[in-house]
């Protein structure tokens, strides 16, 4: 008996629409979504927080947070508590509207574009067919909450960061499409259950040729900007302008933003997992072998989380080795090289899914 | 050829940020390279190593009998750039009658002392050491001001 | 209520944006405050403004006697504590006509050496935290650390020696001191291509600093800017070749140039000198000579009636001290020629029509610390 989220989701499904009318069955359901995501977006940020905390510190020759719970495993609990009991702040001279709705917009973006997320087989809160359109389109209105945040702050150094952040994230888009098209165009689909099912006989990264392996890096460095982590944190820029759009943010209102942070990094690096490394799909090599049925056993959730963090233990790897880049450099390697090197790289596939080239 | 140049420059960008990927990758899987010292628990089980020299904090040491060292001469106040010393003197009558200079406080200002070694340079009779305490902090202010003789202390005989 | 918006879509000369860097910020090292006047991202003027942590050092020094005043350079420039009391010691030696033992000379030299090592060290670190890489901060305080732990166990401090007195040193070397040094030497040498493996070689780290903040050998004379910041724009200005004092003129090293004039120039003159002064700990660790560690001198110093002036090279630069003596036992007047101030006043020069990011990458090359220049 393979384990599987499927059934339980279908059970669920089946026993409350015998109960109910569909209507009420719906609303039931849709609250029980919204009580799963809200505990995934806590449990997410305790859990990315400490992980890059850590990661940090033994790349940094340190021991990092040590002292609350077992190896300061409960040390974000313990700063989260502190954040939700500081006092929601806010400066005289801002637009108080604007300075308190943007942390909102930022984090509920991130919860929206979870919903096509497919966690397991079947375990996807929303299988629409425009699915990867729809996370590209949804991770982009982030950018609106925190040029509100810049703007709204009447601070000059989170104005700065806001507009570095706005123009970053426009110009990162283009390759981070480009190489998501590259998968769509070799599955034919953009409904992500049909690009997961596409690699049951293999991952796109394993057979798609060189075309794939080049967007998955283009995709992975355009993620990271994307997400404004270092290299790439512009918006940031800590030595420039001491903590950029959130300047003037604390207390809980703090704490949305960088929670948004974490969880917008867990959304790319699930959806670069999902397109380029088969998402829920355990390892499989052909159809039919003894090694797929064996793999078969290891659960889907597995596979998916598994491959997720080993994305985001890469995008915090970067953070911790390399120098930040300048503006204008930055917006130099989008245009100059990236864009560029995409175009070709989709030039190649089509040719490939064409050709039928792939395996 | 441009093409080629600009295919070589992104591989030579690669390959140099490879690098340094890889040396953080090293550390990452080498927990033994951790140099982080754990401070409170180290005093307890003695991984705390201070110099012996370290200065910390001027003290005049008293043996068993209660006895120092000090004979009142004021150079110690006289090196001091600060103005953390100061000697307050009294006049002991000795057995034969005579009146001798002694201490009868040595007030030291801890909060205003810069360990700069020069009082301890200055001593003539080695009376006042530096020592390796320096866990200072005190809830009030006039805890940092020190009487270093102790109570009913004397001079030790021989000390001039 | 806006205008700030209004003046970064308008860009009139008039309506440039001014911000504030420092007393308190994270790429200052300290309370420095930079009044930078911005076209978008663009800087179009800078003004550094002074004494916020001003202590007056140099009129603390009139009521300290020749002993006392030493200890106070320690809290200038606090990275190179050992080399600004040399200065001191040096000028008030030259004062007393006194000749002091070779001991002491090897000694001095020695934790002048150690101290600029440190000293680069934690630039090392901190020029790449201001890029924004946050790990070779700690790769360098590991080094570091053994230095400090080796000034410690002779000196009794780690930052605020107070080593070197009038005379010669305080005290002897410890018993362990040369073995220390040696193991920190072994262990330097292991690490330093990981330091170029981490920053010097990455591609980032290379773009941020060629070409940036360039600085002219002609201004780099007109500001009188010293030390390795003007080795970089080609003027030899090492005092410790041009005017040795101590052993400098017996031992063997290279005075580092580079003509870019830019933070990669900088970056690379610092880097070298790492190895420069590695070489000149090796050439004296095996040949410490046995001997006194100080000069017979009078307890209470009193220098003849004169002018007296001394300069040594910190790891900063070319720092000067100038006493005016009435023939008492505190000095009339005294002076201290920083090098933080007179590379502080070229910034301008460098940053002028960079972005902000190049402004933070100068101010990281340019190794100021600011208790230096502030006095």
């Amino acid at each position: 008996m393979k384990f599987s989220l499927e059934y339980i989701t279908k059970s669920v499904d089946g026993w409350l629409n015998a109960t109910f009318n569909p209507t009420i069955a719906f609303l039931i359901e849709s609250v029980i979504v919204m009580v799963l995501v809200i505990a995934l977006f806590a449990f997410l940020g305790l859990v990315l927080v400490i992980m890059e905390r850590k990661v940090a510190a033994f790349m940094q020759i340190r021991l990092g947070p040590n002292r609350v719970g077992p190896k300061g495993m409960f040390q974000t609990v313990a700063d989260t508590l502190k954040l939700i009991v500081k006092e929601g702040f806010t400066p005289n001279n801002v637009d108080k509207f604007l300075f308190n709705l943007a942390p909102f917009i930022v984090m509920i973006t991130a919860m929206v574009a979870m919903a096509p997320l497919p966690f397991a087989n079947g375990f996807q809160i929303w299988d629409v067919n425009i699915g990867i359109l729809f996370i590209t389109a949804i991770t982009s209105v982030s950018v609106i909450g925190i040029l509100m945040a810049g703007w709204s702050s009447n601070n000059k150094y989170s104005l700065l960061g806001a507009m570095r952040s706005g123009a970053q994230i426009v110009s990162y888009e283009l390759s981070a499409g480009l190489s998501i098209l590259v998968i769509v165009m070799l599955s034919g689909s953009l409904r992500i259950s049909d690009i997961v099912a596409a690699q049951a006989d293999g991952w796109w990264i394993f057979k798609g040729h060189i075309p794939v392996l080049i967007s998955f890096v283009i995709f992975i460095i355009a993620a990271t900007a994307e997400t404004n982590r270092a290299p790439f944190d512009m918006a940031e820029a800590e030595s420039e302008l001491t903590a950029g759009f959130h300047t003037e943010y604390s207390g809980m209102k703090f704490a949305l933003f960088f929670l948004a942070e974490y969880v917008n990094i867990f959304i790319v690096c699930a959806v670069g997992a999902t397109l380029f490394l088969g998402g829920w799909m355990p390892l499989h090599f052909g159809t039919g072998t003894a090694f797929n049925t064996v793999m078969d056993y290891i659960p889907g959730i597995v596979w998916f989380f598994g491959k997720t963090f080993l994305l985001i233990f890469i995008i915090m790897w970067f953070r911790w080795t390399f120098p930040r880049l300048r503006i204008d450099q930055l917006l130099n390697l989008e245009w100059k090289y990236l864009l560029p090197i995409c175009l070709v790289n989709l030039l190649l596939a089509t040719i490939i899914a064409i050709a039928g080239w792939h395996f | 050829m441009f093409i080629v140049d600009y295919i070589k420059e992104v591989f030579g960008a690669i390959k140099s940020l490879g690098t340094g990927m890889r040396r953080t990758f090293w550390y990452f899987v080498h927990p033994k390279e951790i140099i982080t010292e754990q401070y409170p628990e180290n005093k307890e089980n003695g991984q705390l190593i201070l110099a012996e020299r370290f200065r910390g904090e001027v003290v005049m040491p008293h043996d068993e009998n209660n006895e120092h060292a000090c004979t009142g001469c004021t150079a110690c106040e006289l090196a001091c750039p600060n103005g953390t010393i100061k000697i307050v003197t009294k006049f002991d009558i000795t057995p034969e009658g005579k009146k001798k200079k002694a201490i009868d406080q040595f007030v030291y200002r801890l909060e205003m002392c810069t360990m700069c070694n020069l009082c301890v340079e200055a001593c003539p009779s080695d009376a006042i050491i530096m020592t390796n305490d320096f866990e200072h902090s005190v809830y009030d202010r006039n805890e940092l001001t020190k009487i270093l003789n102790k109570p009913g202390s004397k001079i030790r005989d021989g000390i001039e | 209520m806006y205008r700030e918006s209004q003046i970064i879509r308008n860009n009139t000369p008039d309506n440039y944006m001014v911000i504030n860097v420092g007393p308190q910020h994270p790429s200052t090292h300290g309370v420095l405050h930079f009044v930078i006047t911005l076209n978008g991202e663009t800087v179009v003027k800078l003004e550094p403004h002074l004494g916020y942590i001003h202590r007056s050092i140099e009129k603390m020094c009139e009521s300290l006697n020749y002993r006392q005043f030493v200890y106070v350079t320690s809290r200038m420039d606090y990275l190179s504590s050992h080399i600004n009391n040399h200065a001191c010691a040096l000028c008030v030696e030259q004062g007393l006509q006194v000749e002091i033992p070779e001991r002491a000379q090897v000694i001095r030299v020695l934790m002048d050496e150690l101290t600029r090592l440190a000293s680069h060290l934690l630039w090392w670190g901190s020029m790449a935290m201001d890029i924004g890489a946050l790990t070779p901060f700690f790769h360098a305080f590991r080094e570091r650390e053994m230095i400090t732990e080796i000034f410690e166990e002779t000196c009794g401090a780690r930052l605020t020696m107070n080593y070197i007195c009038p005379g010669g040193v305080m005290a002897d070397l410890h018993p362990d001191f040369q073995a220390k040094v040696k193991a920190f030497l072994k262990q330097l040498k292991e690490k330093l291509p990981e330091y170029h493996e981490l920053v010097t070689g990455n591609i980032i780290f290379q773009n941020r600093t060629k070409g940036i903040g360039i600085l002219s050998k002609k201004d780099a004379i007109s500001f009188g800017v010293s030390g390795p910041t003007a080795r970089a724009s080609g003027v030899s200005c090492d005092v410790r070749k041009r005017y040795p004092y101590e052993l400098y003129d017996k031992l063997e090293f290279k005075e580092v140039l580079e003509d870019g004039g830019d933070c990669w120039a900088r970056y690379l003159v610092r880097m070298e000198e790492i190895n420069q002064s590695v070489a000149i700990v090796e050439q004296l660790i095996d040949h410490i000579p046995e001997g006194d560690i100080q000069a017979k001198t009078k307890a209470v110093l009193k220098l003849p009636k004169g002018e007296f002036y001394s300069r040594v090279e910190t790891a900063r630069g070319d720092l000067g001290v100038y006493i005016v003596s009435e023939g008492g036992t505190t000095p009339y007047r005294i002076k201290f020629r920083s090098p933080g101030f007179s590379n502080l006043s070229a910034m301008e020069t460098m940053c002028k029509g960079g972005k902000i990011g190049d402004f933070v990458a100068v101010m990281g090359s340019v190794d100021l610390v600011i208790p230096d220049i502030d006095r």
